[in-house]
């Protein structure tokens, strides 16, 4: 087997055994059956007496989804931080790295490695959780989203921007630097997306370039906002859209999935950051 | 490995951290047997092993490790190395770990299971080969780490520090692997400042202070300058001159002089001298310098 993928194993079995799977599933297995009895409580609201009609049934689980999908993506971004920070520098830190470079491995292939460890137990995380999540709401309230598959696509999207930008930075800085900095840089583009949202609001040419310079920078919001699309039944679009363009500033809003271009974007920001990831280790003394 | 190229090479490696210069001008080779790295802390020791595994890149000069350019891919196929930060996974068995070397080593897979036993039970650790690595005192982290370096019969070892974990059985252990490792034709690079521990396993040695190497040969032409202790009676004042004339002379408390700096060879003259001299000799005692004594007069210099 390539040195890459021994390291890459190497990840997921330190997550495994760590317990860090253990408890992102146990959490997860609460949040799931939180939403599931929320969504079955739907059907018992009443307006004036009388059960609510469907579209607004519909209305609800939708946006009840997009909020509680939030938080996974959210979960699923910062806890890609938490373990892709450290990754690298924790490795160099503790000295387990010495033995491991110490063997004919190039220092790329442990970097690719680690990514693909990585990334591995984003996708593996969140398929599953958004997968049990999406068929548990189905089956208490019958509500499938539009685009389930791109929203899995946009999601991971999201975890794997951010894991490797994190990724870079354990490369040069320590873990709890790098993971601040990425966590506040994400923090950062979200906001992004509000603001430039206000920009177009408002005709504001400034406000809108600098949200969407904050969005080429890091794309995480742009994807997010075409999971959130992903998610959206097309009432909820058609409602929306009816109140103006100040509803762009919703985070929890798309009238649109992102255009093709940036999703290209998105994924040449990937390959770029991990080539940057990999000269930077190169040229690393440990 | 062609019998011609040296197992280790550097030649005039300088390596400086901004303005702090680690290595200045290294050269040394190291064609067979166990080679002694020896310097107190910060002498450059560790920068010196580093480069050799491309582990840091040397500001300048080159050289060669198992064949290969030091730092090379191919350098590092047939080596072993102890890094002197040890540390393992602690989530993985000690097995795991060797399993894990085994792999990027590109062992065979056949021969893993044979090759982890055998490592185990070379450095004392066959009965813990199922418990994870957390579990471990630093000792045991250490032989875990020699295991490691010891995997699949690597041409050339390179340990750093190797015993400082230890106590004074695992350091005995340490060096009965050490000499088999020699009894197997293996190259054996030893870095470490204790002074006895070289003494007791190294063919040849190099001092290294502030990054220079400030000695280098075979253990016993390092040591090679010897003093004899000779004990006497009715010495007098002409009979010290002539004695003088052999070495530097120091009177220990007992009575006994200590002649040193003096030639093996000529020991039998000094003695003729002394009774030439009209002085009834008792005792003459060759003494060796030790390492920690030939070490401390050359970092004093």
């Amino acid at each position: 087997m390539t040195p890459a993928i021994v390291v890459a194993r190497q990840v997921v079995r330190e997550a495994a055994r760590r317990r860090l799977l253990l408890a992102l599933i146990l959490l997860t297995i609460v949040v799931i059956a939180l939403t599931v009895w929320g969504v079955s409580r739907i059907d018992d609201l009443r307006n004036a007496g009388q059960p609510l009609p469907d579209p607004q049934k519909k209305t609800i689980v939708s946006q009840l989804l997009i909020l509680v999908m939030f938080m996974f993506s959210w979960v699923l971004s910062l806890a890609a931080v938490f373990i892709a920070a450290p990754a690298i520098s924790g490795e160099l830190e503790s000295g387990i790295a010495l033995a491991l470079l110490a063997r004919p491995m190039s220092r790329a292939e442990y970097v690719a490695g680690k990514w693909l460890g990585l990334v591995a137990l984003v996708i593996a995380y969140g398929v599953t959780a958004a997968i049990i999540e999406l068929v548990a709401v189905q089956i208490v309230s019958g509500y499938l989203p539009p685009h389930p598959v791109e929203f899995l696509g946009f999601v991971i999207g999201e975890g794997v921007v951010i894991l490797t930008f994190a990724l870079m930075l354990s490369t040069r800085l320590a873990g709890m630097v790098g993971g601040v900095i990425a966590a506040i840089l994400f923090g950062i583009a979200w906001m992004g997306g509000i603001v430039g949202g206000v920009g177009a609001a408002f005709n504001n040419a400034t406000i809108t370039h600098v949200a969407t310079a904050t969005k080429l920078i890091l794309p995480t919001d742009g994807l997010w906002r075409g999971a959130v699309w992903s998610l959206e039944p097309s009432l909820v679009i058609a409602a929306q859209s009816g109140l103006g363009p100040a509803v762009a500033a919703n985070p929890f809003f798309a009238a649109e999935p992102p255009p093709a271009a940036y999703v290209v974007w998105a994924v040449m920001w990937i390959v770029a950051m991990l080539a940057l990831a990999v000269w930077s280790f190169r040229s690393r003394e440990v | 490995m062609a019998a011609t190229s040296p197992a280790i090479q550097l030649e005039h490696v300088t390596k400086r951290y901004g303005n702090v210069v680690a290595l200045d001008d290294l050269s040394l080779s190291v064609q067979e047997g166990v080679f002694g790295f020896l310097g107190p802390n910060g002498a450059g020791k560790t920068t010196a092993v580093k480069i050799l595994l491309g582990l840091t890149r040397a500001t300048r000069g080159s050289g060669s490790l198992a064949g290969a350019p030091f730092g090379s891919k191919a350098s590092l196929g047939h080596i072993g190395y102890l890094p002197e930060l040890f540390r393992y996974q602690s989530w993985l068995t000690a097995r795991e770990v060797l399993a894990l070397h085994c792999e990027l080593a590109r062992i065979d897979h056949a021969k893993w299971t044979t090759e982890i036993d055998r490592t185990l039970g070379t450095v004392g650790l066959a009965d813990r080969g199922t418990s994870r690595v957390g579990t471990f005192s630093k000792g045991m982290q250490q032989r875990l780490g020699l295991g490691v370096a010891l995997l699949d019969d690597p041409a050339v070892v390179l340990l750093d520090e190797p015993t400082s974990a230890l106590d004074p059985v695992g350091r005995h252990d340490v060096r009965e692997i050490i000499r088999a490792l020699r009894q197997r034709g293996t190259v054996v690079f030893l870095n470490s400042h204790l002074l006895s521990e070289v003494e007791q396993v190294c063919d040849g040695v190099a001092i290294v202070d502030r990054g220079k190497v400030i000695a280098q040969g075979k253990l016993d032409e390092l040591l090679g300058t010897s003093s004899v202790l000779v004990r006497a009676s009715g010495l007098s004042r002409e009979g010290r001159a002539a004695i003088a004339r052999f070495g530097e002379l120091d009177d220990g408390a007992d009575g006994a002089i200590t002649v040193r700096g003096i030639d093996r060879e000529r020991i039998p003259d000094l003695v003729s001298a002394i009774v030439g001299a009209g002085a009834r000799v008792y005792a003459v005692e060759p003494q060796h310098e030790t390492l920690e004594e030939r070490f401390l007069r050359l970092l004093g210099q």
